[in-house]
């Protein structure tokens, strides 16, 4: 659906006949889709005019003039600009005599409860000792739903009930932190319109009786252009000290955030990416200046990757394969790992590009349930099976085709298709690097083996992003490629 | 009726204050120049009508403004007025049209939109012409949403269907359908847990729960609401497209019109989608629900 901004500038520029060097005009014209880009993006449209205006300011200079393609130049400018607005990632400031007090506000339905769970829990992990503290009083079941997820981090959760005004029960709360040692105190206040001058005076009540040190607004990364206005009131009222963007593992482009940044100065300090608790990300400006300009995120996809795999472990695979003693267990757990990254669609529109595909693919909609057939198939080998797949005989195949609920032909595909994959693998790993393993053909079709389970209710879901393991080598983001491509040679029957 | 479209008509109050009331004061100064067309299409976008769309109504006025040799601001806000209106007219239908021994009413969309206290609202609006309503707890995902929902019906005096959170939704829906027939419950809601559009495995559950639904009661859902919250901005249109391509949504309840936001979006998802927006819903009370009326709420857009 997304049709990223750098495509539009490409296409803009293949229009006009000069190439080269940009003219006042050519910059004007392109402008129009830097602009249609970001309205489109939810940048708010005044947000808008001065960015635009900076970037034609700066494209019409020097830089351009000596760049490769004027396409490319613009597309580099508009970004540069984008990331400078963005501003640096930010860190939650702790600093000062414990509990450190922090307090989320929003409008209803913006995120807050569920993320002072995942801070709550990103803080624990860090080993400080957080206490949440239940202010809506006044949304049916709030205080419940942070305390069923309080029980589910292992975080205390103060709270009161719906009877006592909110300012008294975060004040209690901190009382409490200081007796029972908790280092940070998280306040969950409830939604409210930034135009409901009652409740908006509460919250004054409960930053004048709580001093945070952090006065966070949470906002829904799909919030359109009223985003100005309520970020503006908020600060107004409560001085904000930073900026959560949550949803944002949706396709919303977030430029809601470009315009409360630009407006209010608030840096932005973390984003919500998904509805469990360990889903959080710290705010980096680059990547979200990609996503508001429809651009992927290679790096978001990276890091996923570095937090399920390994290097020791990628390396013992490569040497498996390269003497063709790869095996059903080691298959396994790659398949589960490269899954718990999160579903294909995911993952795709992360990949500068590959925004298109996405669509072509949710046409194709089998993926899953065959990787599931896959992993049945799998599992319903014994592990002497699976590390050692020649003994598989006749009976045993068939044993497994029962045990698995799939036919015996299935088994069979599966065991050829693996033993061809493995020859093939040992003949790529074996050395001949030259022959250069090719790279993710045009019009490809993702690895089969990138089916996703995010986060169904009930099922076991990706246990959350590790913290990951820096400094991925050449060599082993090489072999991923080639595990991929491993598992699309299998996908091919 | 009155007092609902009252209460549309306040919650909107806010909404003429600003940007669209600003289209008023735009259209009614005097001459119209080039920067008009401009400033009007500005406006729009401001009100998250989106720039596309914003700039085909803009243009359409300006054909018909042509057509008519319409002069004056006067004329020009009428006319941009009746154009607003049709947008939205040209799909606009009535709720629950026929009549069944039991409606089912599945109530869908994104988290944070609004749904379950939309859901409350609708149950009263049922409520209030009689029916014998029933709601089917459905979200059993999010933590105490089964709280949530139960609590929501205690005030509006209906019963909650319920099973244990982490159950699976589809077993609620259809035990609901079950103590819907049994209890003689002629409107059955199904509140859902939120989701993002963009999840697969989720739209997946979505559309299980739909087919169960479909497979006990004769052509049911008979409707399909997705809840927008209105301050949402263009993702709006990628919601709308999604969740009808999955569970064939057959009208929006726009929530929070009650914000500072005005819910332009409906423009873009009545001229691409052709989806009707059927409620408009104004604030936290249970009363705070009106059948969506295209003409109260353009007017409310205009009037000063």
């Amino acid at each position: 659906m997304f049709e990223s901004l750098a495509d539009k500038i490409q296409e803009t520029f293949r229009n006009l006949s000069r190439k080269g060097h940009l003219t006042d005009e050519d910059v004007q014209v392109t402008l129009r889709d830097v602009r249609l880009a970001l309205l489109e993006a939810d940048v708010n449209y005044r947000v808008v005019k001065d960015f635009t205006k900076a970037v034609g300011e700066r494209a019409v200079g020097a830089d351009v003039a000596r760049s490769l393609t004027p396409a490319q130049a613009v597309v580099k400018i508009v970004n540069e600009e984008l990331v400078r607005m963005l501003g640096e990632p930010a860190k939650l400031d702790l600093g000062g005599p414990p509990p450190a007090v922090l307090m989320l506000a929003g409008l209803q339905g913006s995120g807050k409860t569920t993320m002072a769970a995942k801070l709550a829990l990103h803080l624990k992990d860090k080993g400080q000792r957080p206490l949440l503290v239940a202010a809506d009083t006044y949304r049916p079941a709030a205080i419940a739903q942070l305390e069923t997820l309080g029980k589910q981090i292992g975080v205390d959760v103060h709270s009161e009930g719906d009877k006592v005004a909110p300012p008294k029960i975060c004040a209690n709360a901190l009382k409490r932190a200081n007796k029972e040692g908790h280092t940070i105190v998280l306040l969950d206040t409830a939604g409210r319109l930034q135009i409901n001058e009652e409740l908006m005076a509460e919250l004054e009540k409960v930053r004048e009786a709580t001093r945070p040190r952090e006065v966070l607004l949470v906002v829904d990364a799909m919030t359109g252009q009223e985003a100005v206005a309520v970020a503006d009131a908020f600060n107004q009222r409560i001085q904000l000290t930073g900026l959560i963007l949550t949803k944002v593992d949706g396709d919303a482009r977030g430029g809601a955030a470009l315009s409360i940044r630009s407006v209010t100065g608030v840096p932005i300090k973390f984003m919500g990416v998904g509805e469990r608790p360990s889903d959080l990300e710290i705010f980096y400006p680059d990547r979200l200046a990609s996503r508001i300009l429809g651009m992927g995120d290679m790096l978001t996809l990276i890091e996923k990757a570095q937090g399920q795999f390994d290097e020791e472990e990628s390396k013992r695979i490569a040497e498996k394969m390269a003497k063709a003693q790869f095996d059903f267990e080691d298959f396994r757990s790659q398949m589960r790992k490269i899954r718990k990254l999160g579903s294909l669609e995911g993952l795709l529109k992360l990949i500068p590009g590959m925004g298109g595909m996405v669509e072509k693919l949710s046409q194709a909609k089998d993926h899953e349930k065959e990787l599931n057939r896959t992993e049945a198939i799998i599992n319903s080998m014994t592990m002497q099976e699976r590390r050692q797949p020649k003994l598989l005989n006749p009976s045993r195949k068939e044993r497994i085709a029962r045990g698995s609920g799939v036919t015996l032909p299935e088994v069979n595909a599966l065991v050829k298709n693996f033993e061809q994959m493995s020859r093939m693998m040992s003949q790529v790993m074996g050395g001949k690097k030259a022959k250069g393993m090719p790279q993710m053909p045009p019009g490809m079709k993702m690895p089969a083996g990138m089916g996703g389970m995010p986060g169904m209710p009930g099922m076991p879901g990706a246990a959350g992003a590790a913290p990951a393991s820096r400094g991925l080598s050449k060599k082993t983001l090489a072999e991923r490629k080639k595990k991929k491509l491993m598992k699309k040679q299998r996908k091919k029957r | 009726m009155f007092g609902q479209r009252a209460s549309l008509r306040s919650g909107l109050t806010k909404t003429r204050q600003s940007f669209f009331g600003r289209i008023t004061s735009l259209l009614r100064s005097s001459n119209i120049t080039e920067d008009t067309w401009e400033e009007l299409e500005t406006l729009l976008i401001q009100a998250d009508v989106g720039a596309k769309t914003a700039l085909a109504l803009v243009d359409q006025l300006r054909e018909t403004a042509q057509a008519n040799g319409v002069r004056n601001a006067d004329q020009l806000q009428q006319t941009f007025q009746r154009n607003l209106v049709q947008a939205l007219e040209a799909v606009a239908r009535p709720y629950l049209p026929g009549e069944r021994l039991l409606n089912v009413i599945l109530v869908v969309g994104v988290n944070g939109s609004g749904k379950t206290t939309s859901i409350a609202k609708l149950a009263k609006y049922h409520k209030q012409r009689g029916d014998h309503v029933l709601i089917a707890a459905a979200d059993t995902f999010r933590a105490a949403a089964i709280d949530q929902v139960k609590i929501w019906g205690e005030r509006v005096g209906v019963d909650v269907i319920a099973h244990q959170p982490e159950a699976d939704p589809g077993a609620v829906v259809y035990d609901a359908i079950q103590a819907s027939r049994s209890r003689g419950a002629n409107v059955l809601i199904i509140d859902t847990a939120g989701r993002l559009h963009t999840k697969y495995n989720l739209m997946q559950e979505l559309a299980k729960i739909r087919s169960i639904a479909q497979k006990q009661v004769h052509q049911a859902p008979h409707e399909t609401l997705l809840v927008l919250d209105a301050t949402t901005g263009q993702n709006a249109l990628n919601q709308a497209a999604k969740f009808g391509e999955m569970v064939g949504v057959t009208g929006v309840v726009l929530a929070k019109l009650d914000s500072t936001a005005k819910g332009g979006m409906v423009f873009a998802i009545a001229n691409e989608l052709k989806l009707p927006v059927l409620f408009a819903a104004t604030g936290e009370s249970v009363d705070d629900l009106a059948v969506f009326d295209p003409q109260a709420y353009v007017q409310g857009l205009f009037e000063d």
